[in-house]
């Protein structure tokens, strides 16, 4: 069965996973899932799954009458960029460069990958 | 050689309507009814003589048919290029092309919203974004603090360098009777006015009002034998639009948009660089915004942007005039901003900006941006000494 681009990434956050693309024509990586390489235009691109592990690239604490959280944008170590939320800390902790690690999040309405500081980050 | 867009048409009527709370009941269709009858006034045409229309609106799908249709203009040119609130600077380059090349004569942009009195609420099409969505930034606000958290972490940019876009806004306001907001305002106040999407407070954000505006665009031969009530032809010289990104997550490096390249663009075709401007109007959503664009548009070096702003600079009786007519942040917002940063620049160039008057001014640019940070469509205005 071949799955669409969105179909893939819906799969991967399921099991907790951001799913990214790799053009075999020129290398290039999105996790903004697609057809084309945006890069080079070639539709040769395979999927795959970050292991999760990154750093913080932007953050910022968003305020509302539910309180206050996390929307910070993770540079994967597979060279992408995802929007994600950094859990398990005081938002306004979390800093540009801090080491963070992706995990499974099913207590919402839908699956989607969260992000954790690292201890050593 | 020059450019054969360079100076070949002209903005020859402005007009607004509904600025700040439009009277009760209004549609977005009757501001813009209002705001073209000014414009065209101010030209010394009538709507029988457009031939050519740009609009874009988050009220109408098809926007140009509605428009259109109200003000009894059949267009044999017709274009809603939407780019968000660069739009209107785009239009400015599209109806060039469409004039240059014989497509139109006479070219009507125009744009209308009473967001204000529907509550405020940012009208947008239903869009979603799947990869973000699961993390509710809250649109636009948060995509723009997180370019300006990476700004403050890259460059040493501050809070306080941003409430000074914001100060430098409201001093420019208060010499403008028609600005929404005129109060004093410091930068403690922004700093202390409630926090929405860090580093951002709600200070740091533009107004939402009412408000429409329309240009009125021709051959700058035709233009200069005009009548009409107001100033005088303002000639474009040149103009350039890019976009890189929708949502935030795609824009490669959140220090630097696509103004880089409508700026030169923009330059290239009107031979001039920034050293030449005398008046900037630079599309102010967010006080991040004017610091980003005074970088890319070359006014200081990358970095540079939130002291530049700080010093002063930007401010009344500073170097590099910016917002004259207070901006998005003071003067009104209804939606979308791009088309008031032409209306203004105009007004500039022919020395009918009262107490704002920037003394002199021959060349200006107007600067929009459109969603986050997405679109960036820059044009160049000039007197026709200039030309
Ligand atoms: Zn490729």
């Amino acid at each position: 069965m071949t799955l669409t681009p969105q179909q893939h990434a819906a799969a991967a956050r399921e099991a907790g996973h951001v799913a990214y693309q790799h053009c075999e024509r020129c290398g290039a990586r999105t996790a903004y899932l697609r057809v084309v390489c945006p890069v080079c235009g070639s539709t040769d691109l395979t999927f795959h799954h970050s292991a999760g592990r990154g750093v913080v690239y932007s953050t910022t604490t968003l305020h509302s009458r539910e309180g206050a959280r996390d929307v910070s944008l993770v540079d994967l170590d597979e060279g992408v960029r995802v929007m994600g939320t950094v859990v398990g800390v005081d938002p306004d902790a979390v800093r540009i460069g801090a080491a963070v690690q992706g995990r499974l999040d099913d207590g919402g309405d839908e699956p989607r990958v969260v992000f954790t500081l690292e201890a050593d980050g | 050689m020059a450019d054969p867009l360079r100076a070949a048409v002209a903005i020859a009527g402005v007009g607004e309507a509904g600025i700040g709370i439009a009277p009760e009941g209004s549609t977005p269709l009757d501001l813009i009814g209002e705001a073209t009858a000014v414009a065209l006034d101010d030209a010394g045409l009538a709507t029988t003589d457009v031939d050519a229309l740009f609009t874009a609106s988050a009220y109408y799908g098809m926007p140009n048919l509605n428009v259109g249709e109200y003000l009894g203009i059949r267009p044999r040119f017709s274009d809603s290029t939407n780019l968000g609130g660069a739009s209107f600077l785009s239009h400015v380059g599209h109806a060039a092309a469409a004039i240059v090349s014989g497509l139109a004569e006479v070219a009507l942009i125009v744009y209308g919203s009473t967001q204000r009195s529907d509550g405020g609420r940012l009208k947008s099409v239903a869009e979603s974004f799947p990869d973000e969505q699961l993390y509710a930034p809250r649109y636009p606000v948060t995509q723009y603090a997180l370019a300006a958290a990476r700004h403050m972490h890259e460059f040493g940019t501050t809070r306080e360098q941003l409430a000074a876009v914001a100060v430098a806004a409201r001093d420019w306001g208060r010499l403008n009777p028609a600005a929404f907001a005129r109060d004093p305002l410091t930068v403690d106040d922004v700093l202390s006015s409630r926090m929405l999407s860090a580093p951002l407070t709600v200070r740091d954000c533009c107004l939402v009002t009412d408000g429409a505006g329309a240009l009125v665009v021709t051959s700058a031969e035709r233009a200069r034998g005009l009548r009409g009530a107001g100033g005088g032809a303002i000639f474009v010289l040149g103009f350039g639009e890019a976009h890189w990104h929708r949502s935030i997550s795609q824009m490669p490096d959140l220090t630097v948009t696509a103004a880089t390249d409508s700026g030169a663009r923009a330059y290239a075709m009107a031979g001039v660089g920034p050293g030449d401007v005398d008046v900037l109007e630079l599309y102010d959503a967010f006080t991040i915004n004017p610091i980003l664009f005074l970088e890319d548009l070359g006014f200081c070096g990358k970095g540079e942007g939130g002291p530049f702003v700080a010093e002063g600079r930007t401010s009344p009786g500073g170097t590099h005039p910016v917002n004259t007519n207070g901006g998005g942040l003071s003067y009104c917002h209804p939606g979308m901003y791009g088309i008031f940063t032409l209306i203004e620049a105009t007004r500039q160039l022919r020395g009918e900006a009262g107490d704002r008057q920037v003394p002199g001014a021959e060349i200006a640019l107007a600067h929009g941006n459109g969603a986050v940070l997405s679109a960036q469509s820059t044009v160049i205005l000039g007197t026709d000494a200039a030309a």
